[in-house]
């Protein structure tokens, strides 16, 4: 008995140093990354793996140069990407929750359709309607950061209201019952009693979307004026197109400036990110 | 029993009704600027000739055969497919392999599953960048580079999306792994079973769930992959067929029909659209599958 214990006792132990082993291979990608930004152009290449000592050694020029590298200011595809990012997420939670709520309680035939329209929207490839819907968005003149979450909210309306959806058939009408009896009108019944219950869906829907729109590359892509509007990830795609060689010691501290934040964003807020995506991987 | 709740409810609802342009009004313009529109006149279309929206004429299933002829567009389908599976394959025999580790109560699992979910975060460009550098570092000691050997880039593609992919599936089985009942494996253990007759015949029927949904979940991923294809080999190496068009070998699906609207040199924005209805239907039809798979689940339990 005593012998079995101890066994599996080791057993752990080994487990657990294996796992601490992966987890160091796991994390050496990003590291390199960090490595290869304090290093001089033509040694990203040849000395990939190794510290950026002696004559490899650039500093903090790479960050600088990555400020303005690809004609373009970093600062500004930042900017982009965060106001694109908030607006949408915004967007789509006050207009989804809105109508979840009037979908389920309404149910009428119109209402049913609709979400069983936005429920197939979810099996929809971007592909099948990129060139379409980037036609009609220029069109419209959606093309610029401060229009472009319509379009967010027109094409990722489905699977948020899909969830909230779900949440709110789980609410007991007893409660807007009540509300109603004290002289509350629909609006104040859905704004004071029905938005606060529905925050924890709330936190993973926003949490889905905005790692949706943050790391979209190719809708912002297709829809805004590239020359004028880039987000980060349009802005990291078109550092190769805009020169023959490119700087790979400057692009290496722009891909773990844009990684920096994100990074943060996840040990800040990891319980929710992992709860809302679990919880957007169960809707089938 | 929810209906029966809906109707005693209506009262006050009749007086919801009339709130519609506020509640609905935004989402459903959004919606059909955004989706609706878009996704008709996408399949009305892939049955015409045009180059801009305006100035398309009927062509019936000309965009479709040409699509269907088109090598380039054979060898994107089989490519992605043969990823697809690779890639289901791989993902999903890792990520159970870490839940089943961390859920056996060693020091440090929390941390590791951090780690391990960490690069779900990373969008699919910028992963293409740090694993271009990658793969170019350990390949220029040999002379060689991820662009010239299709084998390469294939396997390459597949590192990269393993990584990024294997935290993600980790935690649903995780979750899945700690739904397991207790006395169950108790009473495994008490019979007597070892380790393995434990984790094939009470652990992985118990999962079944979760396995059916990773499985489903990687294969999809696999199809349409984008980002990450374009920004780590974006289809090299090239390869001139006899009949003097294209055969970019490590071109994806969602890639081929991307390249036949914006890069072709004829005008082949029909033919682009054929493609994407196909792949809409091809995707769709693995999404029903996984519909009909859970259901039946369902039906057994």
């Amino acid at each position: 008995m005593n012998g079995t214990l101890s066994k599996q006792r080791r057993g752990k132990t080994i487990l657990s140093v294996v796992m601490g082993v992966v987890s160091f291979i796991y994390v050496m990608p990003v590291f390199t990354v960090l490595l290869n930004s304090f290093k001089l152009n033509t040694f990203v290449k040849t000395n990939t793996f190794a510290l950026p000592t002696g004559e490899m050694w650039a500093g903090f020029s790479n960050f600088a140069k990555g400020m303005t590298f690809g004609n373009y200011p970093f600062v500004k595809s930042v900017l982009y990407s965060v106001v694109i990012t908030i607006l949408s997420t915004a967007l789509i939670l006050i207009g989804t929750t809105m109508a979840a709520w009037y979908i389920t309680r309404v149910d009428s035939k119109f209402c049913r359709a609709l979400y069983y329209l936005c429920v197939f929207s979810m099996v929809v490839p971007f592909q099948m309607v990129m060139f379409t819907l980037s036609k009609t968005a220029d069109s419209l003149r959606l093309n610029t950061p401060f229009t472009i979450p319509i379009v967010y909210l027109g094409f990722g309306a489905g699977l948020a209201i899909f969830m909230f959806v779900g949440f709110v058939k789980s609410i007991p009408l007893e409660i807007e019952e009540a509300a109603a009896m004290d002289g509350c009108g629909p609006v104040r019944i859905f704004f004071n009693v029905v938005l606060p219950m529905l925050q924890p869906t709330m936190i993973s829907v926003a949490i889905l979307e905005i790692m949706w729109v943050w790391n979209d590359y190719l809708l912002p892509a297709l829809v805004l004026d590239i020359n004028e509007y880039r987000t980060i990830p349009i802005h990291i795609q078109y550092l190769k197109g805009s020169y023959g060689t490119v700087d790979l010691g400057a692009t290496m501290a722009l891909i773990f400036m844009s990684i920096l934040p994100v990074i943060v964003f996840y040990l800040t807020c990891q319980k929710y990110i992992i709860e809302g995506v679990a919880a957007g991987a169960v809707k089938g | 029993m929810k209906k029966n709740k809906q109707i005693g409810g209506s009262t006050i609802h009749v007086a919801t009704r009339r709130w519609w342009p506020l509640f609905l009004g935004p989402v459903v313009a959004a919606f059909i600027i955004g989706f609706v529109w878009p996704f008709f006149q996408g399949i009305y279309l892939s049955f015409c000739s045009f180059k801009t929206v305006s100035n398309a004429t009927f062509v019936g299933l000309q965009n479709y055969i040409k699509a269907f002829s088109d090598v380039s567009f054979r060898h994107a389908f089989w490519y992605t497919a043969l990823f697809a599976v690779t890639s289901l394959v791989i993902i999903n025999i890792a990520a159970f392999a870490v839940a089943y580790a961390l859920t056996k109560g060693i020091r440090g699992s929390n941390l590791f599953r951090t780690v391990f979910f960490m690069p779900n975060l990373i969008g699919g460009i910028v992963l293409g960048y740090i694993w271009s550098m990658i793969f170019d570092g350990i390949l220029s000691r040999f002379n060689t580079s991820i662009m010239v050997n299709a084998k390469f880039g294939f396997w390459g593609l597949i590192i990269l999306v393993a990584w990024q992919q294997i935290g993600y599936m980790m935690i649903i089985y995780i979750a899945g792994l700690q739904a397991v009942p207790g006395d169950i494996l108790e009473a495994a253990d008490i019979d007597g079973a070892t380790g393995w007759q434990t984790l094939f015949r009470v652990i992985i029927p118990n999962v079944m769930p979760s396995i059916t949904i990773c499985m489903f979940l990687s294969l999809t991923n696999g199809f349409k992959l984008f980002d990450q294809n374009l920004a780590l080999t974006a289809g090299q190496p090239f390869m001139i067929q006899p009949d003097g068009t294209t055969v970019k070998q490590t071109e994806m699906l969602a890639l081929n029909i991307y390249n036949t609207f914006y890069t072709s040199s004829v005008a082949s924005q029909g033919t682009a659209q054929a493609k994407a209805v196909i792949f809409f239907i091809l995707v769709a039809g693995l999404s029903l599958l996984q519909l009909s798979f859970t259901r039946k689940k369902e039906v057994q339990q």
